[in-house]
């Protein structure tokens, strides 16, 4: 697939091309991995000089953490999460008692545990040769740190009640507060990333994030308690019942990639069957995105942009011979309405898309159509653009040739395409 | 459990007979009701958010959490008691019938486990902290009795209701529904161990972790659905090219997981046959309308774009995860024992396992159906001929299989094309 000019082809981390370099590290990274590591340095430093208390539970609850880590599970749209670690994080953070005896590990102690079991759960991953997540191991520990600095002192000052009616709201709302950190430190890097805005990202992280959040908040809010019974023993029976979410998880996403790998390859069978060019769906779909994400889209409908986008020549499978070079663009209007019909019914047919299904049924019709039509929704504008860009200039990597594909649609604002749409493609391909 | 036999009535009438010989027997002397009470409420919390993990009406719910934390904390009698609550669980889908068998399962296996605890030597009662770690040992063997327990019961109510030819891979799911209940079983000790710190607030805390592996499993099952359902509407439109060949995907998928099952393959290896089986023709998208739907033999060169197929087929879906085995399975599907297929000409052993299972299941659909240059076999006939040419171009542990669950099964073979000439399947452009 040749590369074309401009912004959008930067590779996405979302999901990563074949052979496409991540993007470096850039300042906001460095800024965020410096600091953990600062973190890093002075809690064992500090620990060191005071001494560790409670060396059974810093070993306990640096197995549960390592343990998590190792079982780091990748969420849809390329997230990391490690919930048995930041639940053994927080956990840890919020000990009160160990059976009988009170717990007062400091908060440089709480830090240092964390830190350096999160470093050895990534071990493994690093000996077979998956790289450790830098952004997302600090995110991590940074939303730990959070929890641990301002619960332990106020702890360990006696300052917690002994019932729980007093000590679980405070410890609710630490948990909550550091969730909100680690959804908002997340958004402002995909941010970055992405060229998405921060109010979409921080709502998509929320989306996501909560229901794992919210697992892995009780758990934290659980251990400590149990631990005033069981004493240690809690830490490993709490394993296994998260590990049962956990798996499900991992499932979930597991399923959902697949879901996305497969509607790729078979968007392909038109590239196959000759009725369009090859890499046209996977470059349609790309550009659509990409100009989704431009206009501010949030993540599930970009998902539902992506599936549409990559499907939306389905329709050409109806005809007994391809259009030449599968340019539908150069197709007369009800032609192109009639394969855009037949490529909804097709995916209406499995019933779970079907507001897939209309966008591609919609992507042939005019942004401003005759009185008494409505508009097409902006996901067909937005294919309908992408569509008509990638007919004119194809796998070319000319610059002039881009500009003059956008001029040519601009040309047709005034009732073809959406002028919005338009600029947000301009601004993609061809970078002022 | 709509048609159920005679057999299938005794057996739940006696398991229900035996519930309330439990439950009747009591003694009911030590029992602390307001425990009981809160724990019947978590039980029909858990039972009523039960997630359906099969179309045959098989749900899955969180109530072996309620029972064992009862086993602890109330005794075998409590649990049994606690378990009645499965009788009122706010969901739609169960008839009176099931609900009683449900209802009576439960009490079966919580006072079984109930007992089982109490004779590995367990103490009933809230457990302080002089309890643990001894109370894991007792609490474990309760736990496994519990599941054990109900997956027989369970399963003797699916063989004893068995449709004919049954549901492939059931087994495997239940395998996995018993570790997820172990896992959930889990939560039960900690329920008993925060009773005495957290007391009755204990269940809404520990409901919320298991309302997200809830969301999880649900959200698993809804995506495969999707998945599978998206896969078979793609691989329909891929159909509609060659008339001839309607539902052909779809029946040698069936014809696959026929003999795979049939040969005792594990259950996720049948999974990954039946996505193979859809795909395994898409390549053919490459191969001209013309060649496909012609009459008279091939001259060379259409034969050579025939014999392609297979490799374009796996170029396609190459990049989708999960498939590996399938992907042989497509690559290979038209070599021959004797080694005289194409594309590699592989012979014997050499073949892949998927591709020999996937080769009969190819060709009998193919003896059975309508083809534009001759009509259907009837079933006996194309029997006859995959035995004939068992050791030449099938292998006849699987032409055996096949044949075997055939007849056993039955095999439902298509329509017969109507019209000599069918009416116009695919639309042309004329206005090109």
């Amino acid at each position: 697939m040749t590369p074309l000019a401009g912004r959008w082809q930067q590779p996405r981390r979302g999901q990563p091309e074949p052979g496409a370099r991540r993007p470096a590290l850039d300042s906001g990274h460095w800024l965020l991995v410096a600091f953990a590591g600062l973190l890093l340095i002075w809690s064992v430093a500090s620990a060191a000089v005071h001494g560790v208390h409670g060396v059974h539970a810093a070993l306990a609850f640096g197995a549960l953490i390592a343990f998590g880590e190792l079982l780091r599970l990748n969420l849809p749209g390329d997230r990391e999460a490690a919930p048995i670690a930041t639940a053994g994080a927080m956990a840890y953070a919020l000990l009160l008692r160990v059976g009988e005896d009170p717990a007062r590990p400091g908060a440089d102690q709480v830090i240092a545990v964390t830190a350096l079991a999160m470093i050895v759960g990534a071990l493994p991953h690093l000996a077979v040769g998956r790289p450790a997540r830098l952004t997302a191991m600090s995110t991590r520990l940074l939303a730990a740190a959070c929890v641990a600095a301002t619960f332990r002192p106020l702890a360990n000052a006696g300052l917690i009640g002994s019932r729980w009616w007093s000590a679980l709201p405070v410890m609710l709302g630490l948990v909550v507060f550091a969730w909100l950190l680690e959804s908002a430190v997340t958004a402002l890097i995909r941010t970055d990333a992405l060229r998405t805005r921060f109010g979409v990202a921080f709502g998509d992280e929320v989306r996501v994030q909560w229901p794992i959040a919210a697992a892995t908040g009780a758990s934290a809010l659980l251990i400590p308690f149990a631990a005033e019974v069981m004493g240690l023993a809690a830490v490993a029976v709490f394993a296994a019942p998260l590990l049962v979410t956990q798996v499900a998880l991992r499932r979930y996403a597991g399923i959902r990639a697949t879901y996305l790998q497969t509607v790729r390859a078979l968007a392909k069978v038109t590239e196959i069957g000759g009725y369009v060019e090859t890499g046209h769906s996977a470059r349609v779909s790309r550009l659509s995105v990409a100009i989704g994400r431009e206009l501010g889209m949030a993540e599930a409908a970009l998902l539902e942009l992506e599936y549409a986008a990559l499907m939306h020549d389905i329709g050409q499978l109806s005809l007994r011979d391809p259009v030449p070079g599968g340019a539908t663009v150069l197709v007369a209007r009800d032609e192109q309405r009639r394969i855009a019909e037949y490529g909804a019914e097709v995916i209406q047919q499995a019933r779970v898309l079907d507001s897939v299904a209309d966008i591609v049924r919609r992507q042939s019709d005019p942004c401003r159509p005759a009185a008494p039509a409505q508009p097409p929704p902006l996901p067909s504008r937005i294919i309908r653009a992408a569509n008509a860009y990638d007919d004119l200039v194809g796998s070319s990597a000319d610059p002039d040739r881009a500009a003059e594909a956008v001029a040519r649609l601009r040309l047709d604002t005034a009732c073809e395409y959406d002028p919005r749409v338009v600029d947000a493609l301009g601004r993609l391909v061809s970078p002022a | 459990m709509g048609n159920l036999s005679r057999v299938g009535w005794v057996y739940i009438g006696a398991v229900v007979a035996a519930a309330a010989i439990v439950l009747a027997a009591g003694p009911y002397g030590a029992l602390n009701w307001s425990q009981v009470g809160v724990l019947g409420l978590l039980l029909i919390a858990c039972e009523s958010a039960a997630t359906l993990v099969s179309a045959r009406g098989l749900a899955w719910s969180a109530n072996t959490m309620a029972s064992l934390a009862a086993v602890v904390l109330c005794g075998p009698v409590g649990a049994a008691l606690v378990s009645c609550g499965t009788l009122f669980g706010l969901r739609r889908g169960p008839s009176p019938a099931q609900r009683l068998f449900n209802t009576g399962m439960y009490v079966l296996s919580a006072y079984l486990a109930g007992r089982a605890f109490v004779a590995a030597g367990g103490h009933v009662g809230p457990p302080g902290p002089s309890a643990f770690p001894g109370i894991i040992g007792p609490f474990a063997v309760a736990a496994v009795v519990h599941v054990a327990v109900n997956f027989m019961l369970l399963n003797a109510v699916f063989w004893l209701t068995r449709e004919h030819g049954g549901v492939p891979g059931r087994v495997g799911l239940d395998v996995k529904l018993a570790l997820t209940d172990l896992g959930y079983g889990a939560f039960g000790v900690l329920i008993a161990a925060l009773w005495s710190v957290l007391g009755p607030f204990t269940p809404v805390l520990v409901l919320i972790p298991v309302f997200v592996a809830r969301w999880a499993v649900a959200q698993f099952a809804a995506q495969q659905r999707a998945y599978e359902a998206t896969v078979s509407a793609l691989c329909q439109a891929v159909e509609t090219k060659d008339f001839y060949t309607r539902g052909h995907s779809e029946r040698v998928s069936r014809g696959a997981v026929m003999i795979a099952t049939e040969i005792g393959m594990r259950p996720d290896r049948v999974g990954a046959i039946r996505y193979a089986g859809m795909l395994h023709d898409v390549g053919k998208m490459g191969v001209p309308t013309s060649v496909l739907q012609k009459r008279s033999s091939l001259t060379d060169d259409e034969y050579a774009a025939v014999q392609l197929h297979p490799m374009r087929g796996l170029d396609m879906v190459r990049e989708i995860g999960f498939l590996d085995e399938a992907l042989a399975g497509i690559m290979h599907h038209h070599e021959r024992i004797d080694g005289r297929g194409y594309p590699m000409g592989l012979a014997g052993d050499e073949i892949p396992e998927f591709a020999r299972v996937l080769a009969v299941a190819d060709a009998f659909d193919a003896m059975t159906s309508d083809r534009s240059y001759r009509g259907a076999r009837p079933v006996p006939e194309a029997v006859t001929e995959l035995r004939k040419w068992a050791g030449k171009q099938f292998d006849p542990a699987f032409v055996h299989a096949f044949v075997a669950a055939i007849e056993r099964d039955g095999w439902t073979a298509p329509q017969p094309v109507a019209a000599e000439e069918p009416e116009e399947p695919l639309r042309t452009i004329e206005s090109l």
